[in-house]
Parts: C-alpha cells; sequence; structure tokens
C-alpha cells in the first residue's frame, strides 16, 4: 500500500508531471501559555491545474492553519512552521527568504477569507485596495491601475463598478464585499486560488452567487482551488477531491463522489451521518459524542479514538497512517477497509 | 414524533405585527426622516407541541420578530396573544409573569452568558426573578436537575462559562430557558455558531427536551435543512414579511413562492451525485433595504414572474388556487424541479 | 476595550482554530470526554481569580506592589521608618547637607529632609486615594447611568460632562482652592478635604466616559436581554450584569489616576495652593525646597524622588492590572 507522506504525491506520479501546488508533510506548532500546540501535524496534499480540492474540517482541525502556513501569512509568534515543504511547481517556498517568497504571494498563490469585512481597510476605497495590487505588483500608474480595477470589478459582477469605485468596504453588502476580496485575488491571475471558508458568513443565496463565481473564474483562467470549508453541502457542489481533517491531521483523502457514498473513515461516516436528512426525519440525528481534543494534548494513538464508536485496544495505542485503502482512497483508519465495506 | 399526534390549541396568536425603527438625522433636535421596516405585518399560529420554524436570510427581520415575541421590544402595530391574552397590553408585574410562559435561547453561545456569574447562577436567576417558582432551599436541586436533563454534569454547578465549550454553553442557555417550565421557547439560530457534530447534539436535546415538557417552538433560523428536520411547520420571510408558510413537507416539496424555489435552489446538497439534478435559481442583485422596500410585493425587483400588478398590489398570504398552503404571491405555482427528492 | 465577554473568542462553526484548551477540557455528563486530556479545569476558575493568577507572576506587578505596601505602611506608620520629630526644627541647621545624622540633610526651616518626607507620604497619599474613591464613585454613577439608559438622559449628562471636561485640572484647581483659602489654623482634614473635592469635581470626567463607553458596550450583550426577557428590572440587570463586567477597565483606569492625583497634589501644594503648613506633603516639602535648588539641591531631592517613585510604582500597577485583564493579551 502506497503511503501519502511522500514526494511526490502519488495522485500527481499518477498524472505523470509535478503537481501545480504539492504541500509535503506539513508541520505547524502554536506555542501557547498551556503548552506547544500541534495545530498542523503532517499534512500532505496536492493540486493540479483546473483542480478544486476541498480540506474539510470543523474548528480545530487546522484547516485555516494549513492555508495561512501555505500563503506565508501565519502569525509567527505564537504560529511556527516546523517542517515539512510547499511546492509550487516544483519550487520549495518555505526554504525561500521572506522578499523571494512575498513575490508568489497574490501573483502566484492567493487567497480569500471569511470574513471580507475585516479582511478589507476600512478606511480606503475598494478601487484603491484592488488597486494596490497592480500598483505594488507591476508598478502600475494610477490611471492604468483604474482601469483594470473597473475590469476587474466587473468581471466579478459587482454593479454599477464605475459609479462605485470609490466607495468604501462598509457601503457594500455581504456579497459584494466577498466579490471585492475575490477580485483583489484574482487581480493578478494567480495559478492557485486558497478560498478559506468563502461563504460562511453568507447567505445562502448569496452563497449560491459566490460559489457560482468561483467556479466560472476557475474555468476561465485554469486555477486550481482549494476550499477550505466545514459545510459538506458545498463540498459535494463543487469540489473535485476532498481531503479530511481533524486534529491537525488529514483523516481521509478521496475523489468526492465516492466518499459520500462509501466514507473509509469513521470521522468521516460520523459527520455524515449528523446532517439532517429528509428520509429521517423525527428519528434522533445520529451525533458524532464528546468534543475535539485539545491540541496541546493529542490523545495517544488515534486522535479520534476516545469519539470513535468502533475503537479498540490498537487505535489508542498505535496512530494509523495515512494509507491508500483502495486505489486512489487513502484513510488514517486501521479499520478503514472495514468502515468501507460497512462490516463494521 | 409525528405532527398530528401531540399538536393542539393555538398557544400564540400573531396577528399583523409591525415593527418600524425610525430613522434621525440631527444630532440634538432629531429628524424623523425615515423608517427601517424590519417587520411588517407578519401573522401566524402556534399549536401546542408545535415547532414552527422561520427561516429567512439576513435582514429578513426575524432577529427583530423575535425580541418582539419575547417582548424585549414594543411593536408599532399588530398584536399577540398568548392564550387570549395579550402580551403586548400587560405591564409591571403582570408583564413579568407572562414571561415565564414564553422563554428564548440565544444564537452565540459566548455572549448568551454572564462571563462573571457560576453556570448556577446563571441558571438559578430565572429562580431569583420569579420567587413563587421554587422555594429558596429548592434552589440548587432543580438547578442540578436541570444540569442533568441537558446532559451536563452536575457538579459543574459552579464553574464559569469560559470552562465549558460551545456545545456546552449552549446546552446551559436552553437549561436557563426551560427552568421557569415555560410554554413556548423561542430559538434564536440556536445552533449557527456550533460545528457541524455538536449541532446534531444540541438539535437532539432541543427535541428531547420538547417531548418531555411539552414544549412549542419557534425555531428561527438560516439553515433549511436544521429547519426541516425540527420543524413541524415552516415560514419562510422576506424583508419583513412572510412569503410562504405551510407544513414542512409542503414547503419543501411543493414550495410554490418564487422566493422560497429561489432558497431551497441554493440550498447546497450534501450528495455529490444529485449535481446537475436541480435547477439552479440564482437571484441578481442584493436584497433591497428594509429602510425602503419595493412597493407592493417586496421581491419583485429579484423575481423572475414580476409584472406590473406586482408593483401596486401588495399580496396576501392566503391559500391560492394550485397550492395547498398559504403563500403571498400573485402567481404562485408549486415548482418541483428546485428540490432533490430522495 | 475590554470587553469580559470576548475573553474567549468565539469559534464560529469552521472559523476559528480553538487552539485555546481551557474550553476543551470541561466533560459532559454522559458522554465520554477524551482520555488523553486530563482535566485541568476541576476547580471554578472565575475570570478575576486568572486575572489574578497572572498578576502574581508579572514582576512588574510585583514590584509596584511591594513599593506601594511601603508606601502604605510609611503613611500610617510613620515612626518604623524614623524616630526624628518633623516639627522639632532649628535653624541653626538651615540647608545643611546630608550627614549620618540626617541622612537628607537640613532643609531651610532646619527641619530634617528625610523625617519630613516619611510624615509627608500619608498626606499625599491620603489625598491620593480619597480623590481616587470619590471620583470613581461620582464618575463611575454618573457614566453607568448615562450609558445604560441612553435617550435624552445620556444626552444631558454627556453634555454636563463635556462641559467639565473642558476645564483645565490644574487651572480649575487653583481656582477652586483659591476662592476657598486655607489659613495655618485650619486643622488637617479639612485642608485635605478640600483637596480632594475640588479635584473631584474637576476630574470624575474621564471615569465616566470610560463607565459608560464600556456599560454602552456590555448593555447590548445577549445576556443582558436574556436577563431582561426572564424579567429582570433595572436594578438587578445592572447589579448584576451591567456593572461587574463593566468595572474592569474602570479600576484599571482608576489605579493609573490614583498616581497622578498624587501627582496633581503635590504641584497645587508647590503652588502653594493645595495643602499647605503646618501640613506637611510632599508638594509642600518641593515648594519650600524649590528657592534653594541650586545651592543646596539635596532638600529637593528625597521628597521628589518619592513622590516619583510613588506616581510611578501606581502607573506600573495600573498597566499590569489592565494587562491582567485583557483578554486580547491572553
Amino acid at each position: 500500500m502506497a503511503t501519502t507522506d511522500t514526494f511526490p504525491a502519488p495522485e500527481a506520479e499518477a498524472a505523470g508531471h509535478a503537481p501545480l501546488l504539492d504541500v509535503d508533510d506539513l508541520q505547524v506548532e502554536f506555542r501557547t501559555r498551556d503548552g506547544v500546540a500541534k495545530a498542523v501535524n503532517g499534512v500532505s496534499f496536492s493540486l493540479d491545474e483546473g483542480e478544486t480540492l476541498a480540506i474539510l474540517g470543523e474548528s480545530g482541525s487546522g484547516k485555516s492553519v494549513t492555508a495561512l502556513a501555505v500563503m506565508g501569512i501565519l502569525d509567527s509568534p505564537p504560529g511556527f512552521v516546523t517542517g515539512g515543504a510547499v511546492r509550487f511547481r516544483g519550487q520549495d517556498l518555505l526554504s525561500l527568504p521572506e522578499d523571494e517568497r512575498r513575490a508568489y504571494r497574490g501573483r502566484n498563490i492567493a487567497m480569500v477569507f471569511q470574513d471580507a469585512l475585516s479582511a478589507l481597510n476600512p478606511v480606503f476605497p475598494v478601487g484603491w485596495q484592488i488597486g494596490e495590487m497592480f500598483r505594488v505588483h507591476e508598478g502600475m500608474s494610477k490611471k492604468d491601475a483604474r482601469v483594470r480595477v473597473i475590469e476587474l470589478m466587473e468581471r466579478v459582477r459587482i454593479p454599477a463598478a464605475r459609479e462605485r469605485i470609490d466607495d468604501y468596504p462598509h457601503q457594500f453588502s455581504g456579497g459584494m464585499r466577498q466579490r471585492i476580496m475575490i477580485a483583489m485575488s484574482i487581480a493578478l491571475d494567480p495559478d492557485v486560488l486558497i478560498a478559506d471558508e468563502p461563504t460562511t458568513a453568507l447567505d445562502v443565496t448569496v452563497q449560491a452567487q459566490i460559489m457560482e463565481l468561483l467556479r466560472d473564474l476557475q474555468r476561465e483562467r485554469k486555477m486550481g482551488l482549494i476550499l477550505i470549508t466545514h459545510d459538506l453541502g458545498v463540498v459535494a457542489d463543487v469540489a473535485d477531491r476532498i481531503s479530511v481533517m481533524y486534529a491537525g491531521r488529514i483523516m481521509e483523502k478521496a475523489v468526492v463522489g465516492e466518499i459520500y457514498a462509501r466514507p473509509s473513515h469513521p470521522y468521516t461516516k460520523g459527520l455524515l451521518e449528523s446532517i439532517p436528512r429528509v428520509d429521517l426525519k423525527g428519528q434522533d440525528l445520529s451525533a458524532i459524542q464528546g468534543l475535539p481534543p485539545s491540541l496541546t494534548r493529542i490523545p495517544p494513538g488515534c486522535e479520534f479514538n476516545p469519539r470513535c464508536p468502533y475503537a479498540q485496544d490498537i487505535c489508542r495505542e498505535k496512530r494509523p497512517a495515512l494509507l491508500e485503502v483502495v486505489p486512489g482512497r487513502f484513510s488514517a483508519c486501521h479499520f478503514a477497509q472495514e468502515v468501507l465495506d460497512g462490516s463494521i | 414524533m409525528a405532527a398530528s399526534e401531540t399538536i393542539g390549541e393555538v398557544v400564540l396568536d400573531v396577528q399583523d405585527l409591525v415593527k418600524h425603527f425610525p430613522l434621525t438625522t440631527g444630532i440634538v433636535f432629531r429628524k424623523h426622516v425615515g423608517d427601517v421596516k424590519a417587520v411588517d405585518g407578519v401573522s401566524f399560529q402556534l399549536h401546542r407541541g408545535e415547532t414552527l420554524g422561520i427561516v429567512g436570510e439576513s435582514g429578513c427581520g426575524k432577529s427583530t420578530l423575535a425580541k418582539l415575541l419575547m417582548m424585549l421590544e414594543t411593536p408599532t402595530s399588530g398584536s399577540a396573544h398568548f392564550k387570549g391574552q395579550d402580551i403586548f397590553g400587560v405591564q409591571g408585574k403582570a408583564r413579568r409573569t407572562l414571561r415565564r410562559n414564553i422563554q428564548i435561547i440565544f444564537q452565540d453561545p459566548y455572549s448568551s452568558l454572564n462571563p462573571r456569574m457560576t453556570v448556577g447562577d446563571i441558571i438559578g436567576e430565572p429562580y431569583d426573578i420569579h420567587p413563587e417558582v421554587a422555594p429558596r432551599r429548592d434552589r440548587r436541586r432543580r438547578v442540578e436537575e436541570l444540569l442533568e436533563v441537558v446532559g451536563l454534569n452536575p457538579e459543574h454547578i459552579n464553574r464559569y462559562p469560559h470552562q465549558f465549550s460551545g456545545g456546552q454553553r449552549q446546552r446551559i442557555g436552553i437549561a436557563r430557558g426551560i427552568a421557569l417550565r415555560p410554554e413556548i421557547i423561542i430559538c434564536d439560530e440556536p445552533v449557527s455558531a456550533l460545528d457541524v457534530s455538536v449541532q446534531a447534539q444540541v438539535v437532539n436535546l432541543l427535541e428531547k427536551l420538547q417531548d418531555e415538557f411539552g414544549l412549542s417552538y419557534i425555531f428561527i433560523a438560516h439553515d433549511l435543512s436544521v429547519v426541516r428536520h425540527i420543524s413541524d411547520r415552516v415560514a419562510v420571510m422576506y424583508l419583513g414579511r412572510l412569503a410562504e408558510i405551510g407544513t414542512e413537507a409542503q414547503i419543501y416539496e411543493s414550495p410554490a413562492h418564487p422566493y422560497t424555489q429561489a432558497l431551497l435552489s441554493a440550498v447546497p446538497v450534501p450528495d455529490p451525485s444529485v449535481r446537475g439534478q436541480r435547477k439552479q435559481i440564482i437571484l441578481a442583485g442584493d436584497p433591497p433595504s428594509p429602510a425602503n422596500p419595493p412597493s407592493g410585493c417586496r421581491f419583485r425587483t429579484r423575481c423572475w414572474k414580476a409584472t406590473e400588478k406586482c408593483a401596486m398590489e401588495v399580496p396576501e398570504l392566503i391559500v391560492r388556487p394550485g397550492v395547498d398552503h398559504e403563500s403571498a404571491c400573485h402567481y404562485a405555482a408549486v415548482r418541483e424541479d428546485v428540490v432533490v427528492k430522495h | 476595550m475590554t470587553d469580559p465577554s470576548a475573553l474567549y473568542p468565539p469559534a464560529a462553526a469552521g472559523a476559528d482554530e480553538r487552539i485555546h484548551p481551557d474550553s476543551e477540557t470541561a466533560l459532559e455528563a454522559g458522554t465520554e470526554g477524551p482520555p488523553g486530556a486530563p482535566q485541568q479545569a476541576d476547580k471554578p476558575r472565575s475570570l478575576t481569580s486568572d486575572a489574578w493568577h497572572d498578576l502574581r507572576r508579572n514582576p512588574i506587578f510585583i514590584v509596584s506592589a511591594v513599593i506601594i505596601v511601603v508606601l502604605v505602611v510609611m503613611a500610617a506608620f510613620p515612626g518604623v521608618f524614623t524616630n526624628k520629630d518633623p516639627r522639632f526644627c532649628d535653624l541653626n541647621l538651615s540647608r545643611q547637607a546630608p550627614s549620618a545624622d540626617a541622612w537628607f540633610g537640613y532643609d531651610v526651616q532646619g527641619c530634617d529632609v528625610y523625617a519630613r518626607t516619611i510624615y509627608g507620604a500619608r498626606a499625599s497619599i491620603l489625598v491620593g486615594l480619597f480623590t481616587t474613591i470619590a471620583v470613581t464613585i461620582v464618575g463611575g454613577l454618573i457614566g453607568m447611568i448615562a450609558g445604560f439608559y441612553g435617550g435624552w438622559i445620556d444626552s444631558v449628562l454627556s453634555r454636563i460632562l463635556e462641559i467639565f471636561f473642558g476645564i483645565p485640572l490644574l487651572l480649575g484647581g487653583v481656582l477652586v482652592l483659591a476662592s476657598f483659602p486655607s489659613n495655618p489654623g485650619t486643622p488637617q482634614l479639612v485642608t485635605i478635604g478640600k483637596v480632594v473635592i475640588a479635584l473631584t469635581i474637576l476630574a470624575w470626567t474621564s471615569l465616566a466616559r470610560i463607565m459608560r463607553s464600556t456599560v454602552i458596550q456590555v448593555k447590548h450583550a445577549d445576556y443582558v436581554s436574556a436577563a431582561r426577557a426572564l424579567g429582570g428590572g433595572a436594578p438587578r440587570i445592572l447589579r448584576s450584569h451591567v456593572l461587574p463586567n463593566a468595572v474592569a477597565p474602570v479600576i484599571v483606569y482608576a489605579t493609573i489616576v490614583l498616581g497622578i492625583f498624587i501627582g496633581v497634589e503635590a504641584t497645587l501644594s508647590f503652588l502653594g495652593i493645595g495643602l499647605q503648613p503646618p501640613v506637611i506633603s510632599w508638594g509642600v516639602a518641593i515648594n519650600d525646597a524649590s528657592t534653594y535648588i541650586r545651592q543646596s539641591p539635596h532638600m529637593l531631592l528625597f521628597p521628589g524622588a518619592l513622590l516619583t517613585i510613588t506616581v510611578l510604582a501606581f502607573i506600573m500597577l495600573g498597566d499590569a492590572v489592565r494587562d491582567a485583564f485583557d483578554p486580547r493579551l491572553r
């Protein structure tokens, strides 16, 4: 069985070329008053052009920290990248000095955050902020930048872009602000777009608009999209592949179509079962008991074992590696095959 | 729990509830320049033992509606009767007594509990305010019972809120809400701020309590799947008014109002095999501001069916031909291609 | 601005990595908790005890607390520090430099500088303390009412606040005290009282503002709405919900401002307006020493140094307390 903890990731190897983005055994620590929290504990995944990878997890799973580490904008202290590599077209970004690294940020890899209101600077007009991408990275004049900004705003479907270019962030609705952030992130035509919970703070109808926009842009520009979310519905709609994270590690990796029908990890299974379903109306929702562990005191063995309905002794003693269960499907569980078959 | 078995008489009768917030300019002498029409004519009935879900997006007025029903705001016009008693017509002691029957659970588990009070004090406060409900010496025992009922360890009675997780805090809020054995509980987005795996726990708890204590819920949320799971009847709210109201099956399987249809088509379904099966309705633009709502039907500016009639005549929430439940649209028609059949 | 209810920032579903361990360690009855996470939060821990726990480890707090304790003892029991009588003055010894007999020499009147400074601690500290208490109560009350009730009450009180705020403290103090002069026969407590009242009238505004803005923030919290929904009236809400959560920044500011008031008293006494002989205070001592700064600097040195150290100690204390209560620095 091939493990995925090696370079390059097997998915890309199969494709026969170096992936666009290859994260290899990433380790991130947070040094807090109460100890060292292993926020990201050996995470590996890869992304190709035009592909959408969903990183699914709840709070405390380490998904946002992973994104920040890939972008290189982790608050350090208290966070420190203590191991692993982040390869963009083969170049390890973690080994670069900061000023070289910065050249990649925004230009090759861009990020969209969850809360556009706090991600946008409230004292500058939105046109100025979007224009900054052109003025700073490409040395464009203010006039030229302005023209490009209007183009961009129209591309992300902000109505009356020409009139609104000098408005301030608070004058826009939540959905519009998110579009502004998307405009900023695609301004320099990045190859990889990381979207960290881009629609969690938005209404359902607005969410649909934004996800459709992202899908369009991705198709148009052949970007690789990493979608970080906790929403199983959004993932089902847009993602090609999915990695499920829990307590800083990837628990399961699969192509989206297969994981919903037949999960191979108890955590994924538990999540899927806890979603309200039409045909189960009137019955109790099947909830995962207990709470996620504190990242400073991760239980020995499998991180999920205290909450796992199938846990055995081996689960408490030995940490399961992320192994290939059937071709293309990876799971970090001693009983992955049984979960997959449904025999457990 | 089958809907028909335990649903009984009307416990809450809301008629044409309106709440306008005045907009003023000026610092010393304020000039009234308009109103934010947060709630603009809402009527419905709540039956004993039933869960009425109210769904709507931000700006629809559901939070204001919750505050009105909790008597935390006074309505501009309209009325609400709890078992025949006008809840806005009472003052002072009578109002305080009335509050024993309608309670609320808040959305944010981090700001709904006073960080400087112990959990025991928080849950026990209802008894301090209403000493007639429980004699003093009984209170500690009652609080411990409540902690057990909501699935917490009674020994933690002296802990402080920050020592609990989000889901546990929400349980504390629920314990506080049921302390006075109210008949109606307004749940204002009770699980929105919780993780998926914890949401299920809390939803199960709410259902268990409803069965055990015969509670009636008004469940306000924007997560349509959770609302569907817990509700018997559902009302859809848009810009201060109800667009549609019916049983959960009617709303989710045969939606008649265009907004409901757009809403349902936008809900992501956690099942990749149905990609492409549903008709996706993407609404254009943003909802209008409640300070300046469109004339006639509020939804007409984003509606694909809108005609001149929609601009001139406000559609009433009534049963219309071809639809088995009430809807507020001149051209209401059931559409099933926006929902996924299982 | 410290919002105690935001002590542990909310982790909206999927939005935040909850690195903070404390919220994870409490267990639920009836469900298994993670055995790998030992129960740390066994004892109930209020926010105040958390803050105290931090304070105890903060060197700035320890240093300033020690200094303040020494000063308080000095004020209460001056005899512990010196056995000389500060009022025993021998003109023959006027302006003598420090010696083994008198560590800081003698002042113009021939009084022992060291002894006078030690005895002067009491008046200076009492003025600072009483003023702070008065200002906290008056300012806090007005600020709380303005913030909680809002509307026209707030408008009126805020306008009054702004008027008082505009009066410069020192200038106003000089004017007020000059209008009610003391003569040497006035008892010490009356003189101190006048200074306290004068300063209170002028300085209540800053504390009122702080209280008002924290109350405005706190009153919108859900737990206040919950208390109203339960039928709680204004007195209960103010007492149990608003005040405990709004008071932290006020207390922090009060500790800082205590030092400032001691400094202001010294200034007023230096100008001859505040405390006057025969009351002994640091300001009085500095006043006396001012004419001969160049010839006999030792007369100024000790009271000046002690004044500076005291003010600094209170400011450091206030800083440490603020850091301990500030959730963002955790």
